[in-house]
């Protein structure tokens, strides 16, 4: 029934409950397999409860780079009995599932491939059903090969801190698993990917801390946010590094004080970001528009899920494009990143600190579900060339805080530092920020503010053109944003069709010029989005007049895969 | 110090003649020149309302942001800067209307900053809508049967809530307003001054009489520092419950406050616009990513 044979890659997946220690398994798995030698990628997709309901994730493992969702499953690890109708559309007659005699007691193994192997009742025996999360990374590890060395110590790693009890349990429990995974292994498992020790030292993050990383380097002083997934991982990151890295975090009382607070510490010099997802920014919208008028930057990380209102909680998308760009009373520049891959992350967030107090505005930072928790591995990820800019200036005893000036930028000052005294304003004011309902300076103070998008366009980020031919020609522009960029990636090196090229777009707002001359240079243009209205195609076709041909959607909660790509793009002609 | 120092005297100011907001800003200056505090290291945050233009008629530092925010950035403020002498200056609607949640949660917070509230039962820029602290059976073109809602208490909210100095003064008593505010800005920790004031265009029944008609002064034999004592004495006042008193309320010393708390500052007292970021800790901790 088994004879599985893998050859280069694998994709596997454990399934479980709520509770059953679903992410630590991954997390134990990650680190177990870099640490092997392999190429390592994970994506999880879970529901919003504590206990119960169906969560699952993927690693995936190669011998080359892997970064993308893949749907198709190797082997599928069920940690309960519902795991299986939870992912059926996901598995073929290739998967393998793996689980205890209890699990797959009503698996008709008619319809599909499966192997038992005594999880639960091996945890029950070492001293709870708790254990079996352990035991089933233990026989994956073992499956694919990973030394038992790195694999204890990589649980020594997680499990130290939670006592000696605990850790010698899951040390027994990784035994077990690696005795049950020989097991499986006579009975056919046979796994060749090539292993590359080089991979054992690279470096291991998560799209969130890739994020976290560009925000400390670009000067970050002060986060204030209110929790709300899938934000939340930045945000804990953020607090469990302020001590380290010198900077304020606070959990403020809703997201409105969030956003107040970070612009209160920003008019006092310290960079400032908060953290939030759909409904909660929409709370922050007064706010952005005080920030736009005052002129004191921010840094906004909208980390996006399917709204609107509460939504999909835990799931990924791509819908808040229009909230960030539009969501606001009263007319503002204001810049929107979204980074696609780790390197990104870091230096758009980095940017993002550059160019909130360059420009004094709220940039955004445009991240979801999916790229906050995938992780993968790379060579490295260096700051070396990330400076922080200083535009804070000494005042003088004259100082005017809204200053009119010919590119629209007044000198900023800080109360504090310098001997002049530094006033904002939310009504409309005068060079020194007082009220003014003088007509005039209205116009010419809404003049100074837009006239800042001068400078921002002319700085603004292309967009990163792949394709897989030598001649940088092509008929069909495919095109995506911020967390597409993998799975398109590798759908359309898979696909290996020199008329296809991919323009992915890393500054939504403003846009790049190339962006138009990319789209006009194509026969057809398809843009792939996870949201149901095709936000990004509208802007472009807004802002440049050009059309997009063809829109492919997604608006169920998961990621698009590299399946479900390369299968549009087989399309393509026939379309 | 010369509370002349904080004049304003090209400013276009918006009070109405008569205005107890006039009384409240005469009496912060001669506080504030009092303690010679240097206008350079003072930022006063405000609102929305006509207490909110405070900012604009005295020379200082001002953040003048949204309806009912002001603690959020006066908070983040002093916490970024902990050198600056913070004040937040805020209306009775923008403090316990707008701003209710921000109030409750900064007094948790603890932060060094003193709180300003002028309170005059009504909403003036709005022209005349009840405020929350509006008396029952206030009537106004928008409760035209009068107000049906309890009254808020803001300092029995404040005291229970552990607030480190809550104290209520009347406007018409600039030198009484004075010494309390100067209490309250030397006070570490968060300091809530709810300051009694006639509207005389918009409240035609909480005027300047009727405060000196309905309130009395906490004398020598009211003790601040105990809690139960000062809650009881916040609950006097206002329909059936006789005249409200007057002077320092509660007050608790050696609280920590929001910034001592903050690990940013426990071995370094740079304010955080002047610091730079370590490349090398941060280099190092990328690199402890690729794992032991």
């Amino acid at each position: 029934m088994s004879n599985l044979k893998l050859e280069d890659e694998a994709c596997l997946v454990l399934c479980g409950e709520a509770g059953q220690g679903i992410q630590t398994v991954e997390n134990i798995m990650i680190q177990a397999l870099k640490k092997g030698g392999y190429h390592v990628f994970s994506t999880k997709e879970y529901m919003s409860r504590v206990r119960g309901g169906q969560n699952s994730t993927e690693i995936r493992v190669s011998s080359r780079r892997v970064k993308a969702y893949k749907e198709g499953i190797d082997i599928l690890v069920a940690l309960s009995p519902q795991a299986i109708d939870h992912l059926k559309e996901r598995i073929s007659s290739k998967t393998l599932i793996i689980g205890d005699e209890e699990i797959l007691k009503d698996v008709d193994d008619r319809n599909y491939r499966l192997l038992k192997s005594p999880f639960i009742s091996r945890a029950k025996q070492l001293g709870g059903i708790i254990f079996s999360n352990v035991i089933a990374a233990g026989t994956l590890a073992c499956i694919m090969g990973v030394d038992k060395k790195i694999f204890d110590n990589i649980i020594t790693l997680l499990f130290k801190s939670k006592g000696e009890e605990i850790l010698k349990g899951d040390l027994k429990a990784g035994d077990v698993g690696y005795e049950l995974g020989y097991k499986l292994m006579e009975k056919g498992i046979t796994i060749k990917i090539e292993k590359d020790p080089k991979i054992s030292n690279e470096i291991l993050i998560n799209g969130t801390e890739a994020v976290g990383l560009g925000c400390i380097s670009g000067g970050c002083r002060f986060i204030s946010s209110y929790p709300m997934t899938p934000s939340s991982p930045l945000q804990s990151f953020l607090a469990s590094n302020a001590s380290d890295f010198e900077l304020i975090f606070e959990q403020a009382e809703d997201e409105i004080a969030a956003i107040n607070m970070a612009l209160g510490a920003s008019y006092a010099g310290a960079r400032a970001m908060t953290a939030t997802s759909g409904s909660g920014y929409a709370l922050m919208v007064e706010a952005v528009g005080l920030a736009g008028m005052i002129e004191t930057p921010v840094v906004i990380y909208l980390a996006q899920r399917p709204g609107p209102a509460v939504g999909l909680p835990t799931r990924t998308a791509q819908e808040d494009l229009n909230l960030a760009l539009y969501g606001c009373p009263g007319e503002f520049p204001r810049i929107i990143f979204a980074p696609g891959k780790f390197k990104d992350a870091l230096e758009l967030s980095h940017q993002a600190f550059n160019l909130a107090d360059k420009y004094q505005i709220p940039v955004f930072i445009l991240s979801d579900q999916y790229f906050a928790d995938m992780y993968y591995n790379l060579p490295s990820l260096t700051i070396e060339d990330l400076e922080v800019e200083n535009y804070l200036l000494e005042t003088s005893q004259d100082y005017k805080r809204y200053q009119l000036t010919s590119d629209g930028i007044s000198p900023r000052g800080v109360p504090g530092y310098g001997l002049g005294l530094v006033g904002v304003d939310s009504d409309e004011h005068d060079e020194e920020a007082h009220i003014t309902e003088d007509l005039n300076m209205r116009t010419r103070m809404v003049d100074k503010r837009l006239k800042k998008l001068d400078d921002i366009k002319k700085e603004a980020i292309p967009g990163e053109l792949f394709s897989t031919s030598s001649n940088g020609n092509f008929k069909n522009l495919i095109l995506g944003w911020g967390s597409t960029y993998w799975p398109l990636k590798e759908a359309l090196t898979l696909f290996d069709d020199h008329d296809i090229a991919l323009l992915h777009i890393k500054q939504l707002y403003p846009l790049h010029p190339e962006v138009a001359e990319y789209i006009k240079k194509a026969e057809r243009s398809v843009m792939f989005e996870n949201n149901a209205q095709g936000q990004m195609a509208n802007l472009i076709e807004s802002e440049t007049g050009l059309k997009i041909d063809k829109r492919v959607l997604k608006y169920n909660g998961m990621p698009f895969s590299v399946e479900e790509i390369y299968e549009v793009l087989e399309n393509l002609e026939e379309d | 110090m010369d509370p002349e120092i904080f004049d304003m005297p090209d400013a276009d100011v918006a009070w109405c003649p008569g205005c107890g907001d006039f009384l409240i800003l005469k009496s912060l200056k001669q506080a504030l020149a009092d303690l010679e505090i240097n206008p350079l290291e003072l930022v006063l945050v405000s609102g929305i309302g006509q207490a909110g233009k405070l900012p604009h008629y005295l020379k200082s530092n001002f953040y003048n942001g949204l309806h009912g925010r002001s603690l959020s950035p006066a908070t983040a403020i002093k916490a970024s800067n902990p050198q600056l002498v913070v004040i937040d200056v805020s209306g009775d609607g923008c403090m316990y209307g707008e701003g209710g949640n921000h109030f409750l949660h900064n007094i948790r917070r603890n932060p060094d900053i003193t709180n300003l509230v002028h309170n005059n039962m009504v909403y003036g820029l709005t022209k005349g809508q009840a405020s929350p602290t509006s008396q029952k059976d206030f009537k106004t073109p928008f409760q035209v049967e009068g107000v049906f809602e309890e009254p808020f208490n803001p300092l029995s909210v404040a005291i229970a809530l552990g607030a480190t100095f809550v104290a209520r003064t009347f406007a018409g008593n600039t030198s009484q307003t004075t010494e309390i505010i100067k209490k309250a800005i030397k006070h570490r920790g968060y300091a809530l001054v709810d300051i009694f004031q006639p509207c005389v265009t918009f409240n035609k029944f909480n005027t300047f009489q009727w405060f000196k008609d309905n309130t009395y002064q906490l004398d020598d034999s009211h003790d601040p520092t105990q809690i139960k004592l000062a809650f009881e004495k916040s609950l006097e006042g206002g329909d059936g419950k006789g005249k409200f008193p007057l002077g320092i309320f509660y007050i608790e010393q050696g609280k920590r406050t929001f910034e001592d708390n903050l690990p940013v500052y426990q071995e370094d007292k740079t304010p955080l616009f002047q610091r730079k970021v370590d490349k090398n800790k941060l280099k190092a901790f990328i690199e402890s990513k690729r794992g032991m």
